[in-house]
């Protein structure tokens, strides 16, 4: 459990993307079997353990702690899970020692309710302060380390020299502890062979379209389709098993039993999961805000499933039937999928229409004024390529429409991390709106990328030059009609949002240009970004 | 006589009237006893000052020659008589000079422990209990969360961390006054033997400590002209915690931000700082190391200066030990 309880520590305070690979990776390499499988179930979210209520945890540590001074220390420690751990102390005589992370997951799931408390004591007692945190996060099921399952899978990818794809495919069809994935990373044993079929393969993306990438190209060896904006999924159904996944491999089936109810067709698909009416149907697709209300849910509401009803739009079929079909070619794909479209629900399934186009230019005027509101740009696909996983360039690129861009005024800014540490450099801006008759700055944003390094020098001079007010770790700014920094702005799209006091949300925002020459009295106002969201629904 | 009567706290510090002499005191004073050489108990600017050798030496660095008006060196375990009233210094374990004041006059004896830890420490004299009246202790981390760690462990952490990541810099914050040569001790114990670079603001109470017979094996500067380049990957530089958010910290590759503090116990402290790699290192004591200190010594008051008084009180009350906070003013409780 300490190195467990290290490595979570370690992961929490660790911001870099590379860094975080490394610490779970050298884990995964110097961790026995089964610590590790149930160390990654615990990080990926896969490990099924009762949890206990945090008041047993308070009332356990009561029985030998004063309550006045407990008070004293949870209130100023804020978390009850922590404050125990670093309170606790054993009886007299018990040293702590360690215990194997798979011994105490093994001795939770074999306890029953009636023990549980006197199995919890006994194992904090026995464990230092740092993994009785891990263990006390573990079983009041409150673990957030701020790494996906995603990152998890790479990691174990790094370990065992092999491609995210082949894990993210064996992933689904494998349970904690995981000790067939291990030995085959370590190279013991062959490839683990899956006995469920439905599960996810790893997807085929796009990369975008950079400067003179489409230059020489034959616009006749491409078809195009829009590029929706909803969530890319993977449905499957294969010998009765349904299964929905998002690109990264998640499942997300419990979201959407509408649509998974109404697949009847036998095989995977790949396609854009929106919310509205299938073209089918005739009616609206709507923007991604709505799709926003079904996802992250468990369980969905008879109310939800009427008032935001989901549907896919198909891009791509993996497999047909139990078929493999993933080495034809795009047009083969096509006809395949078409086919299996049209025999299946027209609420739930429409088929990603075809674009046609003759040239480049043309291509790029519909990209950059598509026919509805809820497209984000063009997909451009070979039509000789198979279906390959992973980001390969060449087979399909991803062209997005124009980004939005308004001038925002600089007001609070925050340190970076790593090797940004010692810059002023995720800013927040907004823009002006009158309230109460005066003439007011609201936050809109925040963005952290997008400048060059020398234009980071430039604001980060701007902030130390010109704060007024600090919290923590947190600048704010001079920011007056006449006084303060102004910046040019883009991004990709606007929800509405009732946590920002502007009511509106900037979807991956970030600073295109540093405008010196103009004043903050010239910004943007709000109701020009309101106007935006208006426009599109 | 009353203890009360023999030392109270002041507008200016802790006061003893029969002597006419402040201890700590956070004004300019004609008369001060001094603990130690942080700068929030030893300040400049007093007429008369008494301390440990190292203590004024520390203020002479740090303030100048003409820090007060003139100096008397106070050696461990000697009395020395101010005005009547019988004063000696006692060891205290902090950092290098820090000593706690035994104070008496009449029958009563109260120590001034100033800040004082228990733990071993390769920097400075450990701490000696005295037997007394009263017991005046801080309370730091007197809050039952802080169990500090064995501080080996702790530097065992940052030398993994070097071998994990041996592309990056270790930039280590310390306090420029025993914590910073304190971390360097004990790496070196741990038998790290390459340079260590410190910034430039703790070169001088370095050369100090080495001067006092302190093994910090070899150091070297990590302030550069601006037009120098150097690659500080895979080493370990040592700079007081201020330099962090400055444009020093820029000049090292992909920065691994580490911190020696007793604050580091707390998992949102290290949060708010950017820390990546928290090591628990603390020039006070921790909880157990408060509460079996008071047994030990086993005075019938306690009082309790600076820190987190009100758990320490609560403490001793459940204990049957007459307690009460000083509500002192001007003491850093987030200090080292
Ligand atoms: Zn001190
Ligand atoms: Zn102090």
């Amino acid at each position: 459990m300490k190195a467990f309880a290290e490595l979570l520590d370690r992961l929490v305070l660790t911001p870099q993307r590379n860094a975080k690979i490394r610490l779970l990776a050298d884990y995964f390499r110097s961790a026995p079997d089964p610590d590790r499988g149930y160390a990654l179930a615990a990080i990926a979210g896969t490990l099924s353990l009762a949890t206990v209520k945090p008041a047993m945890i308070r009332d356990l540590l009561l029985e030998r702690m004063d309550e006045v001074l407990f008070r004293y220390s949870y209130d100023y420690v804020g978390d009850l899970a922590e404050t125990v751990s670093l309170v606790w102390e054993p009886p007299e005589g018990v040293v702590p020692d360690d215990i194997p992370l798979g011994d105490a997951i093994d001795k939770l799931q074999t306890t029953g309710r009636a023990h549980v408390r006197r199995v919890v004591r006994d194992m904090l007692d026995r464990l230092d302060t740092p993994a009785r945190f891990a263990l006390l996060k573990l079983v009041t099921g409150g673990l957030r380390i701020g790494v996906s399952a995603k990152l998890a899978k790479q990691a174990l990818a790094e370990m065992g020299g092999k491609d995210v794809t082949e894990i993210e495919t064996l992933w689904h069809g494998l349970a904690p502890p995981y000790l067939p994935l291990f030995r085959w990373l370590t190279g013991e044993a062959e490839r683990p062979v899956l006995s469920t079929p439905a599960v996810f393969h790893s997807v085929m993306l796009a990369t975008p379209v950079g400067e003179g990438d489409l230059d020489g190209l034959d616009p006749k060896d491409f078809a195009a389709e829009w590029k929706w904006d909803g969530i890319r999924v993977q449905l499957a159904n294969i010998g009765g098993t349904k299964r929905l996944y998002s690109r990264s491999g998640d499942e997300i089936s419990g979201a959407f039993p509408d649509v998974l109810e109404a697949a009847d067709f036998s095989g995977i698909i790949d396609g854009e999961l929106l919310v509205g009416g299938t073209a089918r149907t005739n009616r609206a697709t709507r923007t991604f805000s709505d799709l926003q209300q079904r996802l992250n849910r468990k369980t969905v509401s008879r109310k939800m499933l009427d008032e935001y009803p989901a549907f896919i739009r198909a891009y791509d079929v993996l497999f047909s039937d139990e078929v493999d079909v993933r080495g034809e070619n795009f047009l083969a794909r096509r006809a395949l999928l078409s086919e299996l479209v049209a025999s299946a629900s027209p609420q739930h399934f429409d088929l990603s229409p075809l674009v046609p186009f003759s040239s480049w230019e043309e291509l790029d005027q519909l990209r950059s004024d598509p026919p509805d509101p809820v497209i984000e740009g063009i997909m451009l696909k070979r039509l000789d390529s198979p279906y390959t996983a992973g980001r390969a360039k060449g087979p399909w690129f991803k062209w997005k429409r124009a980004p939005f861009n308004v001038d925002a005024v600089l007001m609070y800014a925050q340190r970076g991390h790593g090797k940004r540490s010692s810059y002023y450099s995720d800013f927040t801006f907004g823009v002006w709106t009158e309230i109460d008759g005066k003439e007011t700055l609201v936050p809109v944003g925040k963005a952290y990328f997008g400048f060059t390094d020398a234009e980071l020098e430039i604001l980060d001079r701007f902030v130390r030059d010109n704060t007024t007010e600090r919290f923590g770790p947190v600048r704010a700014v001079r920011a007056e009609p006449a006084f303060g920094f102004v910046v040019e702005v883009a991004f990709e799209g606007l929800n509405r949002s009732t946590r920002h006091k502007s009511g509106v949300a900037m979807r991956f925002p970030r600073i295109a240009r540093l405008r010196q020459d103009k004043l903050p009295h010239e910004a943007d106002r709000l109701e020009t970004l309101q106007a935006m969201i208006e426009r599109k629904s | 006589m009353k203890p009360d009567a023999l030392l109270y706290p002041a507008p200016k510090g802790l006061y003893c009237e029969i002597g006419d002499f402040y201890i700590d005191p956070v004004q300019p004073v004609d008369r001060a006893l001094i603990t130690h050489g942080h700068s929030d108990h030893a300040r400049s600017g007093h007429g008369q000052v008494l301390a440990t050798r190292e203590t004024l030496d520390i203020m002479r660095i740090r303030y100048g020659e003409d820090f007060c008006g003139t100096s008397q060196a106070a050696t461990l375990g000697e009395t020395i008589d101010v005005n009547g009233v019988s004063v000696r210094f006692h060891p205290a374990g902090h950092v290098l000079g820090s000593a706690q004041i035994a104070v008496e006059a009449r029958g009563t004896r109260i120590v001034v422990s100033g800040d004082y830890k228990r733990r071993r420490d390769p920097t400075c004299l450990p701490f000696e209990p005295v037997a007394c009246d009263v017991f005046i202790t801080e309370a730091t981390f007197g809050l039952p969360v802080f169990h500090h760690p064995d501080d080996r462990t702790e530097m065992q952490r940052l030398l993994a961390s070097l071998k994990q990541f041996p592309e990056r810099t270790h930039v280590v914050g310390a306090y420029a006054l025993g914590k910073a040569q304190r971390v360097i001790a004990l790496l070196r114990e741990q038998g790290y033997d390459a340079p260590i670079f410190i910034h430039g603001a703790l070169q001088r109470l370095c050369d100090y400590y080495r001067g006092e017979g302190i093994d910090l094996g070899e150091l070297r500067p990590a302030t550069l002209a601006a037009d120098e380049k150097q690659d500080f990957a895979g080493t370990i530089v040592i700079g007081p915690p201020s330099a962090f958010a400055d444009r020093w910290a820029r000049r090292f590759v992909d920065p691994l931000a580490i911190f020696a503090s007793g604050w580091m116990m707390i998992r949102q402290r290290a949060k708010q700082r950017g820390v990546e790699l928290p090591l628990v290192i603390s020039d006070h004591c921790d909880w157990p190391e408060l509460t079996q200190t008071i047994r030990e010594i086993g005075p019938a008051q306690v009082w309790v200066t600076h820190g987190r008084e009100e758990a320490l009180v609560r403490w001793c009350e459940l204990q049957g030990i007459a307690a009460r906070p000083l509500h002192l003013v001007g003491y850093d409780d987030e200090g080292e």
